[in-house]
């Protein structure tokens, strides 16, 4: 190829990839912009493109306008923390005996756990809400943490890692009269560090983001999730672009930052094991 | 001797190893594996959780078949799938290739295709009811209004109303897609397409005799999961159809809509129970024929 024609094409290329990026980013541009616009470039029946005043006000008022939205942001954080901080718990003690450990029926609980993952959670939807309600978990936060704390998935991918560790190393420990939670806990663990960030960022993520189960088991305002706030919010709400426009900027706003500090564990989670929250 | 000795330690290793699987075991046991046989058995019943247990057996199964509401959620759910997921996967695939070429600024393109992805579905669902606005405020009339295209009810007409669903799931879903695919290129040897460029093959060439068959397992994998996401599709059409039943004429009433309206609407959990095994069953059956079909054409180098 001649290095003019190569030169041309790579400016298609380039032309191509913009473009598209454009458009990618234009909602994230209708959102912000709109939630800084004054009223009267709102309700015209044109878009404004370029706000010609910025009113910062629009985030107060989403803020306070509807009363619960500060606690809608601490049940949603502390749900994802718990959540996630109980999961990768339980998935390194499951994944260190699958691992590190001989044990009559280890063959039987892996299929059985494989094949648990077959069932989309819609099937278990109606079964597990009655579940909750057999408990009297109904409208509470255990609903909403206890059947997120474990997660075959995380199981797998740290027993995926696990693996790689020798088993020499152990016996080595054995030796100096290590038992094997100081083991797991003092060795494997800080080893598996990559495995734990990205796993508890997809956690996380699913914690921050889910909807329909905290839809369903939870009536009380005191409970309601970020996202089941925002929908509630979206429906009083409905005339209000401006207003929908900040909430919805500061649902996104954690989980964007959280994307840039940790942009590189997101990419590769997703390329190396199609992980998704 | 030994070999009791051997036994015995096997023993003390299987109660350690139950100790470390416990907290695990009992979550998924009573969360993820006693509910899919659960679910089968309220199937049987028509119940409302509480006072009503009426055994039906196979009625509610009988039933669906009959229920025009429940095979249009169907067939919705099967228009979203062939909405979403071809185009989908050609769209990332061609990012992924224009990425996949020494690209100066390839992380701030990654980036922006990525973004969509990591948003919470209700409010970026919230933004798009927004960009589908009616009147000639709505960005993407505004958009169309350049071209000489004249407003449309992307919402609220019920031509418009899937196209609109699946525009915005493409849209949210293509960096993940873009990001497989692009690690998938990056797999395939360099070598090749260099040998292939000095027997002067063609770009088209390249493509479909070496980048299509290498990344066969990729595309496998994006398929499958891409058609088994579909199929569970919820709060995109919860949240910008908030007082329908699911778009204009019900026209995006998916079917775990469907399921949510019968079991939080209706109260008919177990009827509700059916539907999410028909679901199962269908995305069942559907990997199976993916495995046996399409499985087969995979190459794996």
């Amino acid at each position: 190829m001649s290095k003019a024609h190569k030169t041309a094409r790579m400016s298609v290329v380039y032309v191509l990839l913009t473009v598209g990026a454009v458009m990618m980013l234009m909602p994230f541009y209708y959102m912000l912009s709109t939630s800084v616009k004054a009223p009267e470039e709102l309700y015209v029946n044109r878009l404004v493109w370029f706000p010609s005043k910025i009113v910062w006000k629009n985030y107060a008022d989403a803020w306070n306008e509807e009363p619960y939205f500060p606690r809608y942001f601490f049940n949603s954080a502390f749900i994802a923390t718990v959540t996630t901080a109980l999961q990768l718990l339980t998935s390194a003690l499951a994944a260190y005996a699958f691992s590190n450990i001989d044990f009559w029926g280890k063959e039987t609980i892996f299929m059985i756990l494989l094949g648990t993952m077959m069932i989309p959670s819609q099937v278990t939807l109606v079964p597990n809400y009655a579940i909750i309600a057999k408990l009297g978990w109904i409208d509470t936060y255990k609903a909403l943490i206890v059947p997120f704390t474990a997660s075959v998935f995380g199981i797998f991918m740290m027993r995926q890692f696990f693996q790689t560790i020798p088993l020499e190393m152990w016996d080595a420990a054995q030796i100096d009269g290590c038992s094997r939670f100081r083991y797991l806990w003092v060795v494997m663990v800080p080893l598996a560090k990559p495995i734990f960030v990205t796993s508890g960022l997809f956690t996380f993520i699913g914690g921050w983001n889910s909807f329909l189960w905290p839809l369903i088991v939870t009536n009380s305002d005191h409970l309601r999730t970020i996202q089941v706030g925002l929908s509630r919010f979206n429906q009083e709400f409905g005339t209000r672009p401006d207003l929908l426009m900040a909430a919805s900027t500061f649902a996104i706003a954690p989980l964007v930052v959280l994307f840039f500090i940790a942009q590189n564990q997101f990419i590769q989670g997703i390329a190396r094991t199609g992980l998704k929250s | 001797m030994n070999q009791s000795n051997s036994r015995r330690k096997r023993a003390r290793d299987t109660m350690a190893a139950y100790l470390y699987l416990a907290p695990a075991l009992i979550i998924l046991v009573v969360f993820h594996f006693f509910p899919a046989f659960y679910a089968l058995y309220l199937s049987l019943f028509d119940t409302n959780l509480f006072g009503r247990w009426d055994w039906v057996g196979l009625g509610n199964y009988a039933e669906l078949l009959h229920d025009s509401d429940f095979i249009r959620s169907l067939a919705n759910t099967g228009k979203y799938v062939l909405g979403t997921v071809p185009t989908g996967i050609a769209l990332a695939l061609a990012i992924a290739g224009l990425l996949n070429q020494r690209i100066r600024g390839l992380a701030t393109y990654r980036t922006a295709f990525f973004l969509p992805y990591v948003t919470p579905v209700v409010a970026i669902s919230i933004v798009w009811t927004w960009i589908y606005k009616e009147d000639s405020a709505g960005m993407l009339n505004a958009v169309l209004s350049w071209f000489g295209i004249g407003p449309q009810a992307w919402l609220l007409d019920p031509r418009w109303a899937m196209f609109a669903l699946c525009l915005m799931s493409v849209w949210r879903h293509l960096g993940y897609n873009v990001v497989i695919f692009l690690a998938g290129l990056q797999d395939i040897p360099a070598e090749y397409y260099e040998a292939a460029e000095i027997d002067g093959a063609s770009g088209w060439a390249m493509f479909s005799k070496i980048t299509w068959p290498l990344l066969s397992p990729t595309t496998y994998f994006i398929t499958m999961i891409s058609i088994i996401g579909s199929f569970q599709v919820f709060t995109q059409v919860y949240v910008l159809w908030p007082s329908a039943l699911g778009g204009p004429l019900g026209t995006t009433r998916v079917v775990v809509k469907y399921l949510y309206d019968m079991a939080w609407g209706s109260y008919k959990f177990g009827y509700a129970s059916a539907i999410g095994y028909t679901l199962f069953a269908i995305i069942f059956v559907l990997t199976l024929i993916q495995r046996n079909v399409a499985g087969r054409r995979v190459h794996y180098q």
